[in-house]
């Protein structure tokens, strides 16, 4: 059964969409970090798949099959580039495989040392259902992969580089990808630390990285909790190893977009 | 499934051959009208067609998973509301597999016996939740049972659903 038995009732509860206001949210809260009740929300969920069971009745009528596949004939199947899927998180309306594109032409603004093959290797693993998906992107994708490829950065003439980063969330699939350029080197022992700032809660730790000589990093998918949903990314400086909770000051933060 | 997600309006048809029944059952269960259960039944087998790798099927029974959509969606539609669940994030773990009549059948004969061997006020606030959507709020209000009660019937009688299912 559940492993936190303080939210048993209220996991079943959960799984019947029964649960509303604070209690609602509290669950909601401890399912983003506790696999064990989530795992049992599921089997509750499975649960609530045998009341169907109990209803019986007539047939539907056959009107109703002619209906639905004329509604298919009308909506032949788009490539998944053109998909807009509404999501809740700040990707907004943007569909996984828009969202990737972006992401990859976003990427194309960055120096050349960040690891694009990397990105285009993680979001193959997220694309590993549609390959029709992967030939689409591969095609967005090559003329910033190409090596005889010019990468150029435009910024405002006079302007000194100012520190930037960019973080790709997909809340769903707990996936992020993080760029930055122009960043101050740190002093020995000292690394920046990307922060999730979640929408209720403490800040959430999204990863280490050191720039390179010519103040460039990434993230690339950090260990983070299941669906947490971001309000904001920050970064502050902290000591190499992280820290579980931001040091003050933010030095950098952004929020979606 | 995999004809659905290469585009095959035939593998559509087959899956609404051998669901329909079982989604517009449910359907008409929370809704109490044919026209509405038919629209819920359209909406339900639509959403599938756009988003087939909504439903993942290492987790679960397509059956289970359809009448888990079809019945928030129903709610959703007896309540006057927006959708609020994405389909996607609908997750279920695996539980009968709902595909054959016959499955389908010997299962529910199982359901059935099981709830009614449940106490009624037990058998109440499972179908009230169920099937009319209610709250447990609202379920103890109209019990006049304490929430705490209510909370604790309700995860029981889906517990012993689901012992029923695992002797």
């Amino acid at each position: 059964m559940s492993a936190h038995e303080q939210y048993a009732d209220d996991l079943a509860l959960y799984a019947l969409d029964a649960l509303r206001g604070e209690e609602r949210a509290r669950l909601d809260e401890h399912l983003a970090t506790c696999a064990a009740c989530r795992l049992e929300l599921e089997q509750l969920r499975g649960d609530t798949a045998l009341l169907a069971l109990s209803a019986t009745g007539p047939r539907p009528p056959q009107r109703a099959r002619q209906r639905l596949l004329d509604a298919v004939a009308r909506e032949p199947r788009l490539p998944s580039v053109a998909q807009a899927s509404p999501r809740r998180s700040w990707w907004g309306t943007l569909g996984w495989a828009a969202a990737l594109a972006t992401l990859v032409l976003a990427a194309s603004l960055w120096k050349e040392n960040i690891s694009l093959q990397q990105i285009l290797a993680s979001a193959q693993s997220q694309a590993a259902q549609s390959t029709r998906d992967l030939e689409a992107l591969r095609k967005i994708a090559a003329p910033i992969l190409e090596p005889e490829a010019q990468r150029i950065t435009l910024v405002a003439a006079k302007t000194p580089p100012q520190p930037q980063g960019k973080a790709f969330y997909l809340r769903n699939r707990s996936s992020l990808v993080f760029l930055a350029n122009n960043m101050p080197p740190l002093p020995p022992q000292k690394a920046y630390e990307l922060w999730l700032i979640p929408t209720s809660g403490a800040p959430i730790p999204a990863g280490v990285f050191k720039p390179d000589a010519h103040g460039s990093a990434s993230v690339v998918n950090p260990p983070l909790p299941a669906g947490a949903e971001a309000k904001a990314f920050a970064i502050t400086v902290e000591n190499e190893a992280g820290s579980p909770a931001p040091t003050l000051p933010i030095l950098m933060m952004g929020t979606g977009e | 499934m995999t004809g659905l997600k290469s585009g095959d309006q035939g593998a559509m048809a087959q899956l609404y051959d051998r669901y329909s029944s079982l989604v517009y059952a449910v359907a008409l269960r929370v809704l109490g009208d044919t026209g509405a259960a038919e629209d819920v039944l359209q909406e339900v087998f639509l959403q599938l067609w756009r988003k087939p790798t909504a439903f993942d099927a290492a987790r679960g029974s397509l059956g289970s998973w359809l009448s888990v959509i079809t019945r928030n969606r129903a709610i959703d539609s007896l309540r006057k509301r927006r959708p609020e669940t994405d389909i996607e994030d609908v997750i279920l773990s695996v539980s009968p597999d709902l595909t054959g009549n016959v499955e389908r059948a010997s299962a529910a004969e199982k359901v059935r016996g099981v709830m009614g061997t449940m106490a009624p006020a037990q058998r109440t606030a499972l179908e009230m939740a169920y099937w009319e959507g209610m709250s447990h709020s609202e379920i103890a209000d109209k019990t006049g049972e304490p929430l705490g009660t209510v909370k604790t019937r309700i995860r029981a009688g889906l517990i012993a659903l689901r012992r029923a299912f695992q002797g």
